[in-house]
């Protein structure tokens, strides 16, 4: 675009002076007006009040500022639009038609009209130009970026915080002319509340105690049940899995290897926090700087540093992958291994996209390149390798496949006294017989000369005793005076692995080695932050390792408040950590507030929990949003009380029905005029249909477990190479926090997941053909059913069995369609297994847990009645009811 | 096949809003999409060989004069200039020419040199267009791979696949409209991961990744019944389930719940129509000839092309094949015979099959890697039972068919040691201009907004649709 397109000359420069101030003096008299006007309207909005954050920011970001915004490199016509002093020119405050800007934004001319039609983007509205017309009319006024100004509460009339957020909900809904639904029924209101607070749904015996409750207590019923799930250890645990999301946890490395890392010590951890109602403020301190921590509560000197709990919190900027690729290269991997410590920080903590400025500057909001860079030197100083600095192999007695498992330092194993005296022991045997071998060693050197001599003689030789190419290479090279060094070392090794009586020793040795490997991987060591001198960390042009630009030191962005004074000295990640949780930090509590709110309502009042920046969403209750993240802080960042407030929320608790008239005033509840419906998370789906069917085993913690998976998952991503070992008893029925998350490839039977390959805050949620199949068809389904067929079997009335059923599974009671529906659809299956009993010998014996015929005395329910009931409770299981919240 | 699809979606339509079908079977029908395709397509699909772990564009298309009077002498410094190798071959003293180990000669109207291990593509050259100026950076092939399939080195963007699905819809009513299928070389050697990312949908609705049809088991996960369920219980149960769910759906009318019956119904049909598309027994013999001797081996690679046919045939818009093995860093004299053994024929008889059933002209086929490999040796370059070619991205070779492609073509060259693009670079974002392109899309204007960026398949630099290689 050239630069004459917008010709600063076409206004009078020396009227600027003259008008201006004129203008401003009407703007501000007609605002005090409208003021006036409505004093005693409670809230932000009125329709005819242009607000600049919430109507006109985002057009002119979307449209204008990637070419007239604040990146000077890519700025046009010298003009930026982001700035009120520079965008003047273009505007005439006052008079909508004299502005230069809705000028060229209604031009026919394909040269002059903007966006220019090469920018691609999209042309703005009719209604757009409607908003900026006002806006310039009521004169132009520009505000700072709404989430870069530290939030304010603003006084309501509500006396509690869920009557604060039904108060600004309220007044949501007069905006779009809605009104709150009504009340949930009890039962399907502590199902919603359960599986939100829990994952796990309640039982129908509960939900039909909690109606009693609600009969004879009324709303304490409701405040006591919040308050009896909030306590239960479960509730950790699924507040855990929204963290792991983010956090990008995962059981293994990635990349070509992925071989295992032991990091599961720090996701209990996090479930402990939740469950010890740990305030979020040290939560997220912990997690990013608690290696740095004191220890005070001990009182003694020695004992200072921090506690093995504050290590192992930091595991969290470990999580991300790390590449063990042949040829990479470590500079690289380093560099790799830190912008995903920025990067995840900026979307978990603060909800900015720093992303882009590994390579420029920000297009729309004012990170600089710098910015990525400094923010990027409070991590590079970890004692990190680049690669993997500690791998071994373990093969369990009995197991069929090995194992690889490849850690970086700093790591620390956690372990109790025996297992690290065990594991001891185990060391100073392979040690003594490591000694051993290596004292024999120079005794087979002529004869190893000779046999290498052998072959550089005749190539056909080394294709007959090499089979190894890597190895095979080396022959003609290999420097035969320097036998331990090297190549030729690795050629040695290969010529003594066949070579008697080394290669019996040798195999000693590698038992030895074996069995002390696999008592190490009883030892998790825990990948953690320790600081190390600092590296130098420089601006890295185009995100390149290879072409630093200038150095930077540890600092924060300008637009946003300063660091904390280190009186002199270079910052650290705990000064990075009191910043992000100090009082005026106007993003981290919005933002954690905002994905809570995203967790329980499904929908962000930020909708874009991502990209708090000026591309991404206005709230839709900004001042709900502001006065629950300063009511957070206030209240010592207790996550509970926030969720409690929403949860007893009058909004929380509409029902879930939807009118034609809610869903085209808003098809997305943004406004909450009723129950937010929506399909669980297939993780807790699973958990759900475990705890209807009676098999979930709800223990909590350790090493992750592997549950059912088709064959072949793993070595189809793997050539071969990674085998999915698949768990008996018990460790087939906990929850879905604990399955092995292999980083290359999900689990096989969740969908709509994170890859967690990187830091994941905006769920997903489709619908595919490929879900329902799992859902029908996995092993984990269609034996849970089975198995809570053969337990409402103990219901003797058809009737009264379906009924319980559909009540446990939708915390509804079926109507009478409904009930007739499933009451004809047992019979079917009943009439259809009857004449096809190897059918149904097949399908109740699908899953390896006993059948209580099979555990138990019982025995009295038939295999065909047995099978009917089984798919009669995955039909129930499927239904989009049970699916859904 | 037709008929049947008809009396499906009449059967739906019945008890469905179109809405419901439409989403589940359709791109998000957005105001930015509705314009798709910008302009007529000259393909309606893809059918994507990648050919993973780099051929030896050295060995099999671009054997040079000067490399094989240089063989063994170290090639020239103004050459290699300081470049970044991998760890494997950077700390490698010296880095001696080495010339395509086998014969070749210059086939078709084109003029094509073509190594004597690829008898079946030499055969088809006349209906093949050689683009051997494809470069790239990436010198590691996850990254690179990455790259080629999803427009960014790090993982998280969505894959040309998972694009086209979103920005074009469906045509296939009971199959998925992205599909992958893997295969590993024979020997199994220092083979390379495919991670799922590589066919991921990125920041697009998870709807849109690409499904891995499987060697083992079923080809799709969880496509079978559990033991006991016949097809015909099967069916009853989802009547009843589609019943219930339409009294919840008249209690709630949350248009969610008509979703969720179209869900059931189509994972039905997919439970028949995939096993229908896998049952080659209906093929002539003749057909199945064209593929080579493994076309009834499943998971080979052969395997995977008639299924990339029969894909396209059922209006699967994106087939994406990965076939492993090309990685020959060491004994590259001993094992490139046998890699281009497993995919010559296959490769060709697709393109043959695709061509005799009148699928060429819109169905674009593309062979090529994540890169190319170095024309010096890695190793010593004495031992040729030991020796290979480390990574190279400077310049490597493609090939490309149907679609709109101009067939019997080359473009583009590379110098005189095959080292660096001479002549008209295509970097790996043009190749996806211009494949998106020939699907009617205008690559710049093709956009989502995610984090408040627009981002589109050829990322933030300057791509070109290379318009010389359109017909």
């Amino acid at each position: 675009m050239q630069v004459s397109r917008l010709s600063r000359d076409r206004r009078p420069a020396d009227s600027r002076g003259l008008i201006l101030p004129r203008l401003f003096v009407r703007f501000r008299f007609r605002l005090a007006l409208v003021l006036f006007a409505f004093v005693g309207w409670v809230g932000s909005a009125m329709a005819d009040d242009i607000s600049f954050n919430r109507d006109i920011r985002p057009i002119l970001s979307d449209r204008c500022y990637s070419c007239h915004g604040f990146d000077e490199k890519h700025r046009a016509a010298d003009l930026r639009l982001d700035i009120r002093e520079d965008a003047e020119w273009a505007l005439d405050p006052g008079a909508p038609d004299d502005s230069e800007l809705i000028r060229r934004i209604l031009s026919d001319d394909p040269d002059e009209v903007m966006p220019p039609p090469e920018a691609h983007r999209k042309a703005i509205s009719a209604e757009e130009v409607d908003l900026l017309r006002r806006w310039i009319q009521q004169g132009a006024s520009y505000e700072k970026h709404w989430s870069f100004i530290a939030p304010k509460k603003i006084a309501t009339p509500a006396r509690s915080a869920d009557a604060v957020i039904d108060h600004f909900v309220s007044l949501g809904h007069q905006r779009v002319g809605l009104e709150f639904s009504p009340a949930a029924l009890p039962a399907k209101w502590l199902r919603r509340v359960s599986l939100d607070l829990t994952g796990l749904p309640p039982t129908a015996a509960a939900m039909r105690a909690f109606q009693a409750d609600v009969d004879r207590l009324g709303e304490a019923a409701y405040a006591e049940a919040v308050d009896r799930l909030l306590a239960s250890k479960s509730f950790g645990e699924r507040v855990a899995m929204e963290w792991l999301d983010v956090a990008r946890y995962a059981d293994t490395n990635g990349f070509q290897q992925d071989a295992y890392r032991m990091n599961w010590p720090w996701r209990d951890w996090v479930v402990d926090a939740f469950n010890n109602d740990m305030p979020m403020d040290q939560f997220i301190a912990e997690q990013l700087a608690g290696d740095l921590m004191t220890n005070d509560s001990s009182g003694d000197e020695s004992e200072s540093g921090p506690s093995q709990s504050q290590l192992i919190a930091t595991a969290m900027n470990r999580n991300h992958m790390i590449n063990g690729e042949g040829g990479a290269i470590i500079a690289e991997n380093l560099a790799k291994n830190s912008f995903d410590r920025v990067e995840t920080t900026g979307t978990a903590m603060l909800g900015l996209t720093m992303g882009c400025c590994q390579c420029h500057d920000h297009k729309f909001d004012p990170i600089k390149q710098k910015d990525y860079y400094a923010l990027m030197s409070f991590f590079n100083q970890i004692d990190e390798s680049g690669m993997t600095s500690r791998r071994f192999t373990i093969k369990p007695e009995g197991q069929q496949y090995a194992e690889r498992y490849a850690v970086d330092r700093p790591f620390i194993a956690v372990a109790s006294p025996e297992l690290k005296h065990q594991l001891a022991e185990a060391k100073s045997l392979t040690a003594a017989k490591q000694k051993k071998l290596l004292e024999q060693r120079d005794q087979y050197l002529p004869d190893f000369v000779q046999w290498v001599k052998e072959m550089r003689a005749d190539d056909d030789l080394q294709v007959q005793r090499i089979r190894d190419d890597y190895v095979r290479r080396i022959v003609n090279t290999a420097d035969l005076s320097k036998p331990n060094s090297g190549e030729t070392k690795r050629l040695l090794d290969f010529y003594l692995d066949q070579t008697k009586p080394w290669s019996e020793a040798r195999a000693e040795l590698k038992a030895a080695t074996l069995a002390e490997a696999n008592i190490q991987a009883r030892i998790p060591l825990v990948m953690v932050m320790r600081d190390n001198k600092p590296r130098d960390t420089f601006v890295l042009l185009r995100g390149n390792y290879e072409t630093p630009g200038e150095k930077v030191t540890p600092a924060v962005p300008d637009f946003l408040p300063p660091l904390p004074s280190t009186d002199g000295e270079r910052p650290t990640r705990l000064d990075l950590a009191n910043w992000l949780i100090s009082p005026h930090h106007p993003l981290t509590s919005r933002v954690m507030v905002n994905r809570y709110w995203q967790m329980i309502f499904g929908r962000g009042l930020v909708s874009t929990p991502d990209d708090f920046g000026l591309q991404g969403a206005f709230p839709s209750h900004p001042d709900l949003l502001d006065w629950l993240a300063v009511d957070f802080q206030e209240s010592g960042w207790n996550l509970k009380r926030l969720i409690r407030a929403m949860i007893l929320s009058k909004t929380y608790r509409q029902q879930g029905q939807v009118t034609a008239k809610q869903l085209a005033a808003d098809p997305d509840n943004t406004f909450l005029a009723r129950g937010g419906r929506s399909r669980l998370d297939s993780r807790f789906l699973r958990d759900q249909t475990l705890a209807l069917s009676g098999l979930l085993v709800d223990k909590p913690g350790g090493p992750p477990v592997a549950p059912y998976q088709p064959p072949g998952i793993w070595e189809a991503m793997s050539l071969g190479q990674n085998h999915y070992i698949q768990d008996h008893g018990d460790d087939l029925y906990r929850r879905s926090l604990y399955t092995i998350w292999r980083r290359v490839v999900a689990p096989a039977n969740f969908f709509d997941v994170p890859s967690r390959q990187s830091c994941s805050v905006l769920p997903s949620r489709t619908s595919t053909p490929l879900h329902a199949l799992t859902l029908l068809n996995d092993t984990t389904y269609v034996e849970a059913a089975r198995v809570w067929a053969e337990r409402l079997a103990t219901i003797e009335d058809d009737g009264e069995r379906i009924a319980e059923a559909f009540f446990a599974a939708t915390g509804r009671d079926a109507t009478e369609d409904e009930c007739i529906t499933l009451m004809s659809a047992i019979q079917k299956y009943r009439d259809r297994f009857r004449s096809d009993p190897d059918a149904a010998k097949k399908l109740i014996a699908v899953g390896e847990s006993k059948t209580l015929t099979e555990s138990k005395t019982a025995g009295s329910l038939a295999a065909s009645e047995h099978a009917a009931w089984t798919n009669l409770c995955l039909l129930i299981l499927n239904l989009d009811e049970t699916l859904s919240k | 096949m037709n008929l049947r699809r008809r009396t499906f979606l009449g059967a739906l339509s019945l008890s469905l809003g179109m809405p419901a079908l439409q989403s589940l079977m359709a791109a998000d029908i957005d105001s930015d999409n509705a314009a798709l395709p910008n302009f007529p397509p000259r393909a309606k699909r893809v059918i994507y060989l990648m050919q993973s772990g780099g051929p030896s564009h050295v060995d099999l298309f671009d054997d040079k004069a000067t490399l094989r009077k240089m063989q063994g002498q170290q090639m020239p410094e103004s050459i290699l200039g300081g470049l970044r190798q991998t760890t494997m071959t950077a700390g490698q003293k010296s880095k001696p020419c080495l010339a395509a180990a086998w014969d070749g000669s210059r086939r078709g109207q084109s003029g094509m040199w073509i190594s004597d291990l690829l008898p079946h593509t030499a055969g088809i050259v006349d209906d093949l267009c050689f683009v051997r100026s494809v470069y790239g950076e990436q010198i590691n092939h996850a990254p690179a791979v990455t790259q080629l399939m999803t427009g960014h080195n790090l993982p998280g963007r969505p894959s040309i696949g998972a694009w086209l699905t979103y920005g074009l819809g469906t045509m296939a009513q009971d199959l998925p409209s992205f599909v992958v299928m893997t295969s590993k070389d024979r020997e199994n050697t220092c083979g390379q991961l495919f991670f799922d990312y590589y066919w991921g949908s990125g920041f697009l609705p998870g709807k849109y990744q690409g499904v891995p049809f499987r060697s083992s088991g079923d080809p799709v996960l969880y496509l079978s019944n559990p033991a006991g369920i016949s097809r015909d219980t099967r069916r009853g149960m989802l009547d009843d389930l589609a019943a219930m769910n339409s009294l919840a759906h008249a209690h709630y009318g949350d248009p969610e719940i008509e979703t969720r019956v179209a869900q059931y119904e189509m994972a039905f049909q997919m439970q028949a129509s995939v096993p229908e598309l896998a049952d080659f027994s209906a093929e002539p013999q003749g057909v199945l000839d064209l593929y080579g001797p493994d076309v009834n081996r499943k998971g080979s690679f052969a395997y995977n092309c008639l299924m990339a046919r029969r894909l396209a045939e059922r209006g699967t818009r994106f087939i994406q094949l990965m076939h492993a093995g090309w990685d020959q860093h060491g004994n590259l004299p001993n094992q490139l015979p046998i890699q281009c053994k497993d995919t010559d024929q296959p490769s060709a008889g697709l393109v043959k099959d695709l061509k005799r059933l009148g699928m060429l002209d819109d169905t674009l086929v593309i062979w090529g890697g994540e890169f190319g490999r170095t024309p010096f040796v890695q190793g010593d370059i004495n031992n040729p039972t030991a020796h290979g070619r480390d990574h190279h991205p400077r310049a490597f070779t493609i090939w490309m068919a149907g679609g709109g492609i101009k067939p019997g073509s080359i473009y583009g060259s590379s110098d005189e040691f095959a080292f660096h693009v001479a002549e008209d670079p295509v970097h790996i974002r043009d190749l996806q201009a211009t494949l998106l392109h020939l699907c009617g899309i205008d690559h710049e204007r093709f956009t989502y907004r995610h984090q408040g960026l627009d981002f589109r398949l050829t990322g933030v630099e300057t791509a070109r649709v290379v318009k010389e290689i359109i017909a």
